[in-house]
C-alpha cells in the first residue's frame, strides 16, 4: 500500500491512541491527588483483565456498547442526533422478553431469530416515534430521543412489577426466567454470548450501508446538505425516519442481548448506562466503523478497571466518570467546531 | 488622494497581484474591473490593510501609508464595504453603526447619534431608520447601514467589494444615486465589479485587472463596452454572444401550471392563480424583482412545494401530486443560483455529487455503478466542452464557474426534456455565464424546454423566445420575443403597470 492509502487508516489510530494516552496521564494525576497509587491501579486492573476471564468479561461489556454505538453512528450520517440509546435498548428488552414470554414453546432455532427480530423492531418503534415527529418538522430529534429515554424504564417497571412479575421471587421484582430457548448460547464457558456476533455483525452491516451503497450515499448526502438533496429528489423524510429506526433497532439489539445473553429474564437496571456510553463512543470515533470497535474496547477496559479499583483500592465507581469525562474533553479540545 | 505603486502578491505559485499601479482621486468613482481571480480581491484587501504586499507600497495624500491591519487603514480614513455584510443582525441600526464609531462615549448619546445618521442619510441617500433592527432590514437598506457606519467613522476613502452583486435592479440604481452623491462631496470610491454595464454607467474612470496585472485604464468617456470586454479577457474569448433566432416549433407543452397556487411561510411570497406553460424548444424567460415569488415558483415547478390549489400538468398527464423524484425521473432538470447550497453536497467528491439524484439509474446491486456512471458523466462533459475536473477532489474545492459546470453536466447527463434555471448565471464571471446562456439555448434547440429565471434584464431579452412577468406572486405580463420593450417589463416588474398582454 502507498503512504496516501495508509494515512487515513493510521491516522485515526494514532489519534485515538494519543487522546486514551492523554486521559490516562490526567486521571493518573487525580489518583495522585487522592492519596493512590496509580502505578499500582494499573497493575491491580491489568492483572484482572489479564486473565482468559478478565478478557472474556471485556467482551461481554463491549458487546452492547458496540451496539449502542451503532445506533448514534448510523443516524449522525444523516446529521441526526440520537440520544435515545439507553431508552431504545430498554424498549428491544422489553419487547424480546414479551417474544420470549408470550411465543408458545419453540426449538431454539426458531426462537433465538424471533427473539432478536422481536428486540430489533422494539428499539426500532421506539426511535421511529422521534424520527417521524422529526421528519414531519414537529420536534427536533435530539429532544424526543433524550425524553423517551426516561419513559422506556418506566415500561419496563411496570411489566415487571405487574403482568410479567416472577411468582417465585417476590423479593425482586424481575421477570420470570425466559425459556431455555430464548437464551442466547455462551462460547467457551464464559459469559460471553452469541450478542457478541450480532454486534459484530451489526457493525459490518453499518459500515458496508453507508460506504458502500446507494443508500449510504443518499444517507451521506442528506447529512452534508440537506436541501440539494431534497431537491435532487431524495426523498429525506423516509430516510430520516428509517436512519432513526435501524439506529434504534440496533439498540434494541444490545438490550435484547443484555437480557438473553447476560441476565436470563427482565430486570430493571439492565443497562448501567450503555446507551449514552455508546453515544460517547460513536462520537469520539467520529462514526468510522474501525474507530467504534476500538472505542468500544476501550471503554470496557475502562469500566472494568472502575470494577477492580473500587475493591482494590476503595476508589467510588465515579472516578471512572471523571476519566470519561476527560477523554470527551481532549477530544473536545482538539477539534474545536467538529460537527461529528 | 490614494496611490497605489508597483503592489505584488503571491499566493504559492498564483501570482495574484503583479506589479499594479492605480490612483484614486478624490470626488470619483473608479471601477476596478476584471474577471473572477483577476486579483481585484486581493487588491483591495491590500488597501484595506487586511493583506500586506510582497512588494510596492501605498500612498495617502503623497505620503507612504502604514497598513499593517484593518485598523490602520480605518484609522486613515479608509473604509471598506464587503460583500457579506459586517453587521450585527440582532442589534438596531443605531447600535451597529454606533459600535463603529472612533469616538464611542461610555454612555450612548442616542438622540445625537440618530440625528447623526438621520442628517447624512439624508445628504447621501441612505436613508434608514436608525432604531429598526438590522435583521428586518432587506439587503439593499442593510447596505445602506454599511455605507452610514463608515461615513459616521469618517472615512473619506471607500471600498466597496462587488456590491451590486445582492442589489436587485432598482437598488443598483438606488447606490448609484448615493455614488453621485458621495462623489459630489468629494469621497474616493473604489467600485469593484465585473459588471460591464454597471461600470460604464456610473465609474468615472476605469482600471482593468486581468491575471493580476493592469491590462488598461480609461478614463471619463472613454471606456466602451467591447473593448472592456476584449481587455477582461485578452482577445481571444469572451466576445458578446450573438442573438439567436427563435426556433420554429415550440407548440408542444411539456409543463403546465393550471391555477396553480402555493402558500408562502415567513419571509416567502405566495403564489396565486399561476397559468403558465413551457413548450418543447422554447426559453420561457420569467423577469421579475427580487422577492416575486421566483424561488418560491421555480420550487413549485419542481415538485418541492405543495400545490394548494390549482393543477400541474407534465406531457398531458395530471402530475399535481408527482414527487421530485419522479419528475426528474422523466426529466425535469435544474441548475440553480448558489449550486454549492442548492444542488451540491460539500462534503463529498466530486464523484459522490455526480451520483446523486440519478436514482437508481446506475445501480449494480445495492452499490453504485460507479464506471458506467463514470463513463455517462464524462459524455455528458465532453458533449458540453466542459472539462472534467478530478473526480476525486472534494467538490467544494471547486471555483463557483467549475463547480456549476458539474451540476450542468450531472444534470444535462440524461437529456432532460424541462430545465428550470434558477438565476444560473449569479456570481459567475463573465465568460462564464455566457456559456451557461449559451449552452441553454444549445438545450433549447434540441427539443427541450427552458424556464429561465432572472432579475437581469438584458439577460433575459437575451434570452428569452417568450417572456413572463411575476410581480408580488402573479403573472403580470406576457410578450412574445421582438414584442416587448425593456421600460414595458421594468413598469410590469415594479408594480407600476396594470395587467398587460396576459
Amino acid at each position: 500500500m502507498s503512504e496516501t492509502a495508509l494515512r487515513p487508516i493510521l491516522r485515526p489510530i494514532l489519534r485515538h491512541t494519543l487522546v486514551a494516552g492523554a486521559a490516562l496521564a490526567l486521571f493518573s494525576a487525580i489518583l495522585l491527588v487522592a492519596g493512590k497509587n496509580p502505578l499500582q491501579a494499573a497493575a491491580d486492573s491489568f492483572r484482572s483483565m489479564a486473565s482468559v476471564y478478565g478478557f472474556s468479561e471485556l467482551l461481554v461489556r463491549m458487546t452492547p456498547l458496540i451496539l449502542t454505538a451503532v445506533a448514534v453512528a448510523l443516524p449522525s450520517r444523516l446529521g441526526l442526533i440520537n440520544v435515545g440509546g439507553e431508552g431504545q435498548l430498554y424498549m428491544g428488552a422489553w419487547m424480546a422478553t414479551a417474544g420470549a414470554l408470550w411465543f408458545p414453546p419453540l426449538p431454539r432455532w426458531a426462537m433465538l431469530p424471533l427473539v432478536a427480530a422481536m428486540g430489533f423492531l422494539g428499539g426500532a418503534l421506539w426511535a421511529a416515534i422521534p424520527g417521524i415527529l422529526r421528519a414531519a418538522k414537529l420536534v427536533n430529534e435530539t429532544i424526543a430521543t433524550l425524553l423517551l429515554n426516561y419513559v422506556a424504564p418506566l415500561i419496563v417497571s411496570y411489566s415487571i412489577f405487574g403482568p410479567w412479575k416472577a411468582l417465585g421471587s417476590s423479593a425482586y421484582p424481575e421477570s420470570p426466567a425466559y425459556p431455555d430457548a430464548a437464551l442466547l448460547p455462551t462460547f467457551f464457558e464464559t459469559r460471553v454470548h452469541g450478542g457478541l456476533i450480532l454486534a459484530l455483525l451489526a457493525l459490518l452491516a453499518y459500515w458496508l450501508l453507508v460506504d458502500k451503497t446507494r443508500w449510504g450515499l443518499q444517507m451521506r448526502a442528506i447529512g452534508g446538505n440537506a436541501e440539494a438533496a431534497q431537491r435532487l429528489g431524495i426523498p429525506v423524510a423516509m430516510f430520516l425516519v428509517a436512519a432513526l429506526a435501524l439506529g434504534g433497532g440496533m439498540a434494541g439489539l444490545a438490550g435484547m442481548g443484555e437480557a438473553m445473553g447476560v441476565h436470563g429474564r427482565l430486570r430493571q437496571g439492565l443497562s448501567p448506562g450503555f446507551g449514552f456510553t455508546g453515544f460517547l463512543i460513536a462520537w469520539l470515533a467520529g462514526g468510522r466503523p474501525l474507530g467504534i470497535l476500538f472505542m468500544a474496547f476501550l471503554f470496557a477496559i475502562i469500566t472494568a478497571a472502575g470494577d477492580t479499583l473500587q475493591i482494590t483500592q476503595g476508589l467510588p465507581f465515579s472516578v471512572v466518570n471523571i476519566l470519561l469525562a476527560m477523554i470527551l474533553f481532549i477530544v473536545l479540545a482538539r477539534r474545536p467546531g467538529a460537527s461529528r | 488622494m490614494l496611490t497605489v505603486r508597483g503592489v505584488s502578491k503571491r499566493y504559492g505559485s498564483v501570482l495574484a497581484n503583479d506589479g499594479i499601479d492605480l490612483t484614486l482621486n478624490a470626488g470619483e468613482v473608479h471601477a476596478l474591473l476584471g474577471e473572477n481571480g483577476a486579483g481585484k480581491s486581493t487588491l483591495s484587501k491590500i488597501i484595506y490593510g487586511y493583506t500586506r504586499p510582497d512588494a510596492g507600497e501605498i500612498l495617502l495624500g503623497g505620503e507612504p501609508a502604514r497598513l499593517r491591519s484593518p485598523r490602520d487603514a480605518r484609522a486613515l480614513g479608509i473604509g471598506m464595504v464587503f460583500q457579506n455584510f459586517m453587521l450585527i443582525p440582532a442589534l438596531s441600526v443605531l447600535e451597529n453603526v454606533a459600535l463603529f464609531l472612533k469616538d464611542l462615549p461610555l454612555v450612548l448619546d442616542q438622540e445625537g447619534i440618530a440625528g447623526r445618521i438621520r442628517a447624512i442619510g439624508g445628504r447621501f441617500g441612505l436613508q434608514v431608520d436608525p432604531h429598526a433592527l438590522v435583521r428586518q432590514l432587506s439587503v439593499g437598506d442593510r447596505q445602506k447601514v454599511e455605507i452610514l457606519k463608515l461615513l459616521l467613522a469618517e472615512a473619506r476613502i471607500l471600498i466597496f467589494d462587488e456590491p451590486t452583486k445582492v442589489l436587485a435592479p432598482h437598488e443598483v440604481e438606488g447606490l448609484f444615486q448615493v455614488f453621485a452623491a458621495l462623489k459630489a462631496e468629494g469621497y474616493a470610491i473604489l467600485f469593484i465589479t465585473h459588471k460591464l454595464r454597471e461600470v460604464v454607467a456610473c465609474a468615472d474612470r476605469i482600471t482593468v485587472l486581468r491575471q493580476g496585472r493592469v491590462a488598461g485604464g480609461f478614463g471619463p468617456g472613454e471606456a466602451q463596452v467591447g473593448t472592456l470586454v476584449k481587455m477582461m479577457f485578452g482577445e481571444s474569448g469572451g466576445e458578446a454572444p450573438a442573438a439567436t433566432a427563435p426556433v420554429g416549433g415550440g407548440t408542444r407543452p411539456i409543463l403546465e401550471l393550471r391555477g396553480a397556487s402555493a402558500r408562502g411561510a415567513g419571509s416567502e411570497t405566495t403564489l396565486q392563480g399561476l397559468n403558465l406553460t413551457i413548450h418543447e424548444g422554447e426559453v420561457l424567460g420569467l423577469a421579475g424583482v427580487s422577492g416575486s415569488g421566483q424561488k418560491e415558483l421555480g420550487d413549485l415547478i419542481l415538485g418541492l412545494r405543495p400545490l394548494t390549489g390549482g393543477s400541474r400538468w407534465f406531457r398531458g398527464e395530471d402530475a399535481s401530486s408527482w414527487s421530485i423524484a419522479r419528475l426528474r425521473e422523466r426529466g425535469v432538470a435544474f441548475v440553480p443560483e448558489d449550486a454549492l447550497a442548492m444542488a451540491a453536497v460539500p462534503g463529498m467528491s466530486v464523484r459522490e455529487n455526480l451520483s446523486l439524484g440519478t436514482g437508481a439509474v446506475y445501480r449494480r446491486g445495492l452499490a453504485v455503478d460507479w464506471r458506467a456512471l463514470e463513463a455517462a458523466m464524462g459524455a455528458s462533459f465532453e458533449a458540453l466542452a466542459f472539462p472534467m475536473p478530478p473526480l476525486d477532489s472534494p467538490i467544494a474545492a471547486l471555483s463557483g464557474g467549475n463547480l456549476q459546470r458539474v451540476v450542468i453536466a450531472r444534470e444535462m447527463a440524461h437529456g432532460p426534456s424541462l430545465i428550470i434555471a434558477l438565476y444560473p448565471t449569479r456570481g459567475l464571471d463573465a465568460r462564464s455565464a455566457a456559456s451557461v446562456r449559451d449552452l441553454l439555448r444549445r438545450a433549447r434547440d434540441g427539443g427541450a424546454g427552458v424556464l429561465f429565471i432572472s432579475e437581469d434584464l438584458e439577460e433575459l431579452a437575451e434570452m428569452s423566445d417568450r417572456l413572463l412577468v411575476l410581480f408580488q406572486g402573479a403573472l403580470v405580463g406576457e410578450f412574445p420575443r421582438g414584442s416587448w420593450r425593456l421600460e414595458d417589463v421594468g413598469r410590469l416588474m415594479t408594480g407600476s403597470e396594470e395587467v398587460a398582454g396576459v
